[in-house]
């Protein structure tokens, strides 16, 4: 057990929590956007893996990362088109509908991947600040500071995207007329709506950013993790959802749920690696992150109260 | 291009055809056997499996739970068919045992004669629904057991086999020092291979093989970040069983870090690091499962892939500078599994 509570270990464990909830996150916030407007999506799964196939797919053809994060981005952003134009617009019942998405990405995320690609090959992982082209010198040296190199400047670009994105997303909630619409239209639309703000455009616009991030999830994953397979997130765009709960539709909180469940999930890896756990008790080391998030929801589940008007569709009539 | 230019370029296309045609005929097989049970590849070599000669008329459907690509479980089982030149119906990716209790249920029910129904975890579903259609064969795995059902035959990969000559060529390499094993459920197969590959890694002097179960068989971001937790523990070596493992490769791959795969040929998921893949020939005893079959016997029998009946194959890397030593060693290895004078721990 001593030798797990060493810097360097302690730090490396910080960093693999990092890597493991960056696509948490990403999604999360994005759920939480659309969730404070009212709409609730369950296809977060199917577009993260549309779009982690659409990223890895790109990368296998140009090379370049950042197409394949840009056509991630698109994919969300185009399921988002979608999910709004059949629940906003359409009225569609939201949980029912964002079932068929995901088992839309799910199948036709394989099925590209089959026909595209064929078996399975790895590509070369999203790299560090420091290994980034053209602007790489510039962090190389922080790369190299001891211990706080690795704590903080060795993850790759989208990490820091994730991050900033928290208070960016809670300024934007807070302060800016789009975000009080959101929060608006999300508790009591009708009210919203006597107030002259458009319920449907609201709710459109927060369902694209929503999904446009489930995207950037999905192709941070793929990249990050250098392949893309059948099923990639693993019900990850789920515990995205579960999240937002966690969180209590607050970004800073998501963002903390998000790194409770990286460093529960990192730790349990350290502490097999270093026969700690004994692989025995493995699969109770598995479910452990599960655990301490439903633990976590039913602890805060009286303390906090979700958007009032969450899963209700808006029609005038 | 003008005309002059492209028949320029197609003269010398064709020359360097012919060229690599006359290379390629003279060369003989790609694959050069080095000893029983192991097959040394060429560098650079397609690895790709061919059609062989069609052995049965059988219709045949497969229901496996990962990509038929995945170069891992399920390729192995859909390679198998191709080499006994069979293009089965397939069903895969049902990781959900209620869509694979579908799937197989429907292939029944439009005919199908022999059903490979390839996942451990359909068994409970496949005893409701094999005793429904008496006149089909259904061949389950990895199991031992038929489950007493007449008309079902079992299929199990001594796995522990392979893994014990991976684990000891692994030993080789790590030299005294640590080994990193990612795992996925603590069952089937993919503990036989675990087991057998730590036995035979601590006989050839591994100081400590660690393994971690992530408790999944598909999660790539697991298994990736436990091949990560190993490198922070100075591992020298790692391995890992299932088709999540293709992330910890490329872990291993950037690392430098040697690379043992199971169940389907890994070489092109890094030519650099993949020393060596235990690769599952269920064509050995599916091709007898389908005589029987064909002769009116549709189960009730179990079978085995081991090193012996060539199940089994331990496919070197040529890419891998792996020493003429630890080869031949390796060789003298199966042998002594063969003659049954090491008995790897399952």
């Amino acid at each position: 057990m001593s030798e797990f509570f060493t810097l360097s270990v302690l730090i490396a464990t910080f960093a693999s929590a990092v890597r493991f909830a960056v696509p948490y996150l990403l999604a999360a916030l994005g759920e939480t956007i659309g969730q404070r407007s009212g709409v609730l999506n369950l296809g977060v799964d199917g577009v993260m893996l549309l779009s982690a196939f659409g990223a890895y797919y790109t990368v296998v053809e140009t090379g370049s990362h950042l197409f394949g994060i840009g056509v991630g981005l698109l994919i969300g952003l185009f399921m988002g088109l979608v999910y709004a134009v059949v629940t906003v617009n359409l009225h569609a019942q939201q949980g029912i509908s964002g079932i068929g998405i995901f088992l839309f990405g799910l199948g036709f995320s394989d099925l590209l991947s089959q026909e595209l690609v064929g078996a399975i090959q790895p590509i070369r992982k999203l790299p560090s600040l420091a290994k980034l082209p053209l602007v790489g010198g510039i962090f190389e040296p922080l790369e190299d500071i001891k211990y706080l190199g690795e704590l903080l400047f060795s993850h790759n670009l989208m990490t820091y995207i994730a991050f900033a994105l928290v208070p960016l997303v809670t300024w934007m909630m807070n302060n800016t007329t789009f975000g009080l619409n959101i929060k608006a239209v999300g508790e009591n639309p009708q009210a919203a709506d006597s107030l002259g703000v458009s319920v449907e455009r609201t709710r459109f616009f927060a369902i694209l950013i929503g999904n446009t991030l489930a995207g950037l999830a999905g192709a941070t994953l793929s990249l990050q993790l250098g392949v893309f397979q059948q099923n990639l997130t693993n019900g990850l765009g789920f515990i995205a959802v579960a999240l937002v709960y966690f969180g209590a539709w607050r970004a800073k909180w998501v963002m903390a749920g998000a790194m409770l469940y990286g460093i529960v999930t990192a730790t349990r890896l350290q502490w097999q690696a270093r026969d700690i756990i004994p692989n025995s008790a493995s699969d109770i080391a598995a479910m452990a992150p599960a655990l301490i998030t439903i633990l976590a929801l039913v602890l805060l589940a009286k303390r906090v109260r979700g958007p009032a008007a969450l899963t209700k569709p808006f029609s005038r009539h | 291009m003008n005309t002059t230019k492209s028949r320029r370029l197609m003269t010398l296309l064709t020359a360097l055809l012919a060229l690599s045609m006359f290379a390629a005929a003279c060369g003989g097989s790609d694959e050069a056997e080095s000893a029983t049970g192991t097959a040394t590849s060429e560098c650079g070599t397609d690895n790709s499996v061919t059609k062989g000669d069609k052995v049965t008329d059988l219709s045949v459907a497969v229901v496996a739970p990962s990509d038929s690509q995945d170069l891992a479980f399920t390729q192995s089982m859909i390679d198998s068919l191709t080499r006994l030149g069979i293009e089965p119906q397939v069903t895969d990716g049902t990781f959900q045992v209620e869509v694979a209790a579908d799937a197989i249920r429907s292939y029944a029910a439009d005919g199908i004669e022999v059903v490979i129904v390839h996942g451990t975890q359909y068994g409970g579903s496949l005893a409701e629904i094999a005793p429904d259609f008496p006149e089909t064969s259904f061949i389950w795995g990895t199991s031992t057991s038929t489950n007493d059902i007449p008309n079902v035959f079992a299929y199990y990969p001594e796995a522990q086999e392979g893994g014990y000559v991976n684990g000891w060529i692994a030993g080789e390499l790590a030299d005294g020092g640590s080994i990193g094993v990612v795992g996925p459920v603590e069952a089937g197969d993919a503990v036989a291979y675990i087991n057998g590959f730590k036995a035979g890694a601590e006989a050839n002097g591994a100081g400590n093989v660690a393994v971690t179960y992530t408790g999944s068989f598909s999660d790539v971001a697991l298994a990736t970040e436990a091949a990560e937790a190993f490198l922070t523990t100075g591992v020298d070596v790692l391995t890992g069983t299932s088709q999540s493992t293709v992330g910890a490769v490329n872990v291993a791959a950037e690392n430098e870090i040697p690379w043992f795969g199971t169940q389907s040929n890994q070489e092109s998921w890094s030519t650099d690091q993949v020393v060596a893949s235990q690769v599952y020939h269920w064509e050995v005893i599916l091709d007898d499962m389908f005589e029987m079959i064909e002769e009116g016997t549709l189960g009730g029998e179990a079978m085995s892939l081991t090193l012996e009946n060539g199940g089994l194959v331990v496919e070197i890397n040529g890419c891998f500078d792996l020493d003429g030593g630890a080869v031949s060693g390796a060789g003298d290895i199966i042998d002594q599994i063969i003659a049954g004078d090491i008995n790897p721990p399952a």
